[in-house]
């Protein structure tokens, strides 16, 4: 039955990652503008962002 | 001009995405409106990075509204070499710009988008610190409480399948295995996550008051310490998993109340309204002008008096001082409520908050910018303003404020942040009947079995946790929020509800907030005007920035068609000159027939014989009438303004309320107090600076605007200004939640008294607990949310209008199709 310490861990281990991904999101502010990103992909060509990183700092 | 500048660069997908993009092309800025940004201390206050290569700044664009805006500030790159990259965030109204400053300057980047219709808004405000960053903290608790929640359960899942342990050994390894992993879960949500339910808690318990959250703390300790007394004994499995269920969902709800809207802000003061900075002509040291090169520009802040301001047409004073060269005429509506525009002459006295309309003026300060009227308008809170001889002259509404130097603070206790909202009343009785209930039980087994007493007194303690009634309250409410920003009304905050359904005098302002003081209602006096002559009075009023003029031309609606010559415009008088040969005066009664007349009026003679006059009345807004008719309490209407109204504000409101004119700030801050005196809860409806004081003061603020963007004093409730005639549906929505928080309360005492029974007796399993507490949290949740959600349909369309309710939004947007 050790093998469902296991998989006990990897689901665990799973969960947390998704938990990080979570709150990098948060942190990144994508939740913070909820239209201009559904709106973005739709334009044909889309806006050169050279560094998107850039305007994440400030 | 901006079709044109798109076409070349190959955006005419702009005009494909939206029917209707680009509604506000404003009119041209004046030249070297920007010049202070060359600044250096400016500049570093917008910049919010900078290497050698590149800058980035970020700026407010209150003219954001579609996705073609996106596209085009997306896309500034192709109309500018110099900007490297732009993005938009859309909800705050903001423009990240990165740009290489070798190549164009921030100066020309804020052009650059005013000249495409986006011009930014930049005030004082900016020139401050910077603001605290967004508080996502709750979000990560949420975050790490759903975590830990879930997983949790799913390693209860063999509990409450009631899955029998063999007396294998490996078995009871594994299940003591997933009970401490359960353990080690919750402490984060016990250590991390109920953070805000402790420091709520604490705070009131502070000021020796009981709030909801106290009772909810003693139940998340109390459910911890058992399941880890179970654990570690052996003796079960613990409500690791009931606990944390509660902590998420009542996290949740909070985080749902507490949705702040980004791009408003309730607590503005002075600093937003004031501009960034002003041109001097003359700085203090020599205050003789001869040999001045030019106007220079310096920051607000940094104004001495002595120095000598340039006031163009449409910008702000900034500052009280002397007016030494043209003709000022000013408009101060915003800070007294009055209508009219002022005129002031040389060597008289103006003062800061006004808005010059008209031909530039030079002012000389008198008083610096931290001591001017405006600014102690907003202080009088925190410091009594000196009475100061300068002050009393603004104008009879303001006379008195001076002499108002002590507010009555104690007649607004219900603003501080760890007051008692009526479900934190009801959360204390519950507190008081749980105790009562776990002393009994205690008392019950002391008798029985003496060795049942801990675990059914927690048990007790653990299912009745007034955490239904946390949820219900804030699912409710923050329901009732988005409802209510779905309809353009914002409120500060979710006590606001509460105080809203409590109201029971509604006070109003008339400037701005009954009347629309874009408009005016024009009534002509005198001989039927022929045509042609209305086109002559049009092309001339055209020629003109003043209200009246601009009034006066709208009110004609054909275009004027022919040249106008020797046109000659003297302030505070009127305007004459010749159109297709024939000469036109207008103006004031004294200038056009030399008798004077005070009433707000502007006379016409044409070829030298007197025509007739043109009268204003204040334009009331659609659906005033209506309004006031379904408000379901006593109203009162104060105004800063003359009462030449009052007979059309009897008509509407009728013989009972209460009309005060000539009210200054501090009268109507008064007047509100006496009304709570009474023992009245006072809603106030105001717009303007001279509106602060009462809106502070009255129980619950609401602050009216034309768009979200635009300056408001601080407030409880900003509401656009389209839905003014929601108002009482408003009312009616607040108040039945209520009702929805009552009703979803006794369900939540329903499943108690179903789990009560459970533990008095000393049974609760952790299965009953599994199942109740998911129960009734999501059943409560689904309850407040279709009630609301229903109360707010059934409330607002039965008071929707069977007219356009949007002709405003309408004309707008049709008046912006033409200018194309």
């Amino acid at each position: 039955m050790s093998v469902l310490i296991i998989l006990l861990i990897a689901s665990l281990s799973v969960a947390l990652v998704f938990l990080g991904l979570f709150i990098w999101n948060v942190r990144n502010r994508q939740y913070d503008d909820g239209f201009s990103p559904p709106q973005r992909i739709l334009f044909d060509d889309p806006p050169l962002i050279t560094d998107p990183e850039h305007l994440h700092k400030n | 001009m901006v079709y044109q500048l798109l076409d070349e660069r190959g955006l005419c997908q702009y005009y494909q995405l939206n029917d209707h993009p680009g509604i506000n092309l404003r009119l041209s800025v004046r030249k070297d409106k920007f010049a202070f940004l060359d600044e250096e201390k400016m500049n570093t206050a917008l910049v919010s990075f900078k290497n050698e290569t590149e800058t980035h700044t970020t700026l407010y664009l209150p003219q954001i509204h579609c996705s073609s805006c996106l596209y085009l500030l997306e896309n500034l790159h192709r109309l500018e070499p110099g900007v490297i990259a732009s993005r938009i965030d859309f909800t705050a109204k903001k423009i990240s710009v990165v740009f290489r400053q070798q190549q164009i300057s921030l100066r020309q980047v804020v052009e650059l988008l005013a000249s495409l219709g986006y011009e930014p808004y930049i005030s004082l405000h900016d020139l401050g610190q910077s603001r605290p960053g967004l508080s996502r903290s709750m979000v990560y608790q949420l975050g790490v409480a759903g975590f830990c929640f879930g997983n949790i359960m799913l390693l209860c899942f063999p509990e409450y399948l009631g899955l029998k342990v063999s007396s294998d050994a490996s078995d009871k390894a594994l299940q003591t295995a997933f009970r401490y992993i359960s353990f080690v879960l919750a402490l984060p949500i016990l250590f991390y996550s109920s953070i805000p339910f402790y420091r709520s808690a604490w705070g009131s318990l502070r000021r020796g008051l009981l709030n909801i959250d106290a009772p909810i703390v003693l139940a998340i300790w109390v459910t911890f310490s058992r399941s880890v007394w179970e654990v570690l004994s052996g003796t079960g499995s613990g409500y690791f998993d009931s606990m944390s269920g509660i902590v998420f969902f009542m996290l949740a709800g909070r985080v749902l109340q507490d949705k702040t809207y980004r791009q408003l802000s309730f607590e503005r003061d002075y600093t937003a309204y004031f501009p960034m900075a002003v041109s001097i002509v003359a700085p203090a040291a020599d205050s003789s002008r001869v040999g001045v090169p030019g106007p220079t520009v310096k920051a607000l802040p940094d104004i001495r008096s002595g120095d000598t301001l340039l006031i163009h047409n449409g910008e702000l004073i900034p500052a009280d001082g002397i007016l030494t060269r043209g003709k000022a005429l000013i408009d101060y509506s915003f800070v007294t409520g009055e209508s009219a525009p002022v005129a002031r002459e040389i060597g008289e006295l103006v003062y800061a908050g006004g808005r010059q309309t008209g031909s530039s003026i030079e002012v000389l300060v008198v008083k610096e910018v931290v001591q001017s009227y405006l600014t102690q308008l907003w202080d009088r809170q925190e410091k009594p303003a000196p009475a100061a001889p300068l002050r009393p002259s603004l104008s009879e509404t303001a006379s008195s404020a001076s002499t108002q130097t002590t507010r009555l603070r104690a007649s607004a206790p219900a603003r501080s942040p760890f007051a008692l909202t009526s479900s934190d009343i009801l959360s204390r009785y519950f507190t008081y009947v749980l105790f009562t209930i776990a002393a009994l039980t205690a008392v019950f087994w002391a008798f029985h079995d003496p060795a049942r007493i801990a675990s059914a007194v927690t048990a007790v303690l653990i299912v009745a946790c007034p955490c239904a009634l946390l949820l219900s309250t804030t699912f409710t409410n923050g329901n009732l929020l988005r409802i209510l920003s779905r309809n353009q009304c914002y409120l500060r905050n979710a006590p606001t509800i509460e105080r809203i359904a409590a109201t029971t005098h509604i006070v109003f302002d008339k400037t701005g907030t009954l009347t629309d003081s874009a408009k005016a209602d024009i009534f002509f006096e005198g001989k039927p005007l022929s045509p042609e002559d209305k086109n002559a009075i049009a092309a001339i009023a055209s020629q003109s920035l003043h209200p009246h003029s601009k009034a006066l031309a709208a009110f004609f609606t054909g275009k004027p068609e022919g040249p106008v010559s020797h046109f000659l415009e003297i302030p505070g008088k009127g305007l004459e000159g010749y159109f297709s040969g024939h000469h036109i005066r207008l103006g004031s009664s004294a200038f056009i027939t030399g008798n004077p007349d005070s009433r707000q009026a502007v006379h016409i003679a044409i070829d030298g014989k007197y025509k007739g006059v043109f009268r204003y009345a204040n334009h009331y807004r659609e659906g005033i009438g209506e309004l006031v008719c379904r408000l379901p309490m006593p109203c009162s209407v104060l105004s800063g303004d003359t009462d030449r109204e009052k007979q059309r504000l009897k008509e509407i409101f009728g013989p009972d309320a209460e009309l005060l004119f000539h009210q200054s700030p501090a009268d109507k801050e008064r007047y509100i107090s006496q009304l709570q005196a009474a023992g009245k809860q006072v809603l106030f409806i105001g717009d303007g600076l001279n509106d602060a004081g009462a809106l502070r003061q009255s129980n619950v603020g609401i602050a009216l605007s034309s768009d979200n963007n635009t300056f408001t004093p601080a407030s409880d409730v900003i509401l656009n200004e389209r839905q003014l005639w929601q108002l009482p549906a408003f009312i009616r929505l607040c108040r039945s939640g209520h009702r929805i928080i009552l009703a979803s309360f006794i369900v939540s005492i329903l499943y108690n008294i179903v789990g009560l029974s459970f533990a008095v007796r000393g049974e609760l399993s952790p299965l009953v607990a599994a199942i109740l507490m998911p129960a009734s949290s999501l059943s409560i949740l689904l309850l407040t949310y279709s009630c609301s959600g229903l109360a707010g349909r059934l409330l607002l369309r039965k008071s929707a209008k069977p007219a356009t309710p949007d002709v405003s939004g309408k004309r707008l947007r049709s008046s912006a199709t033409a200018q194309k």
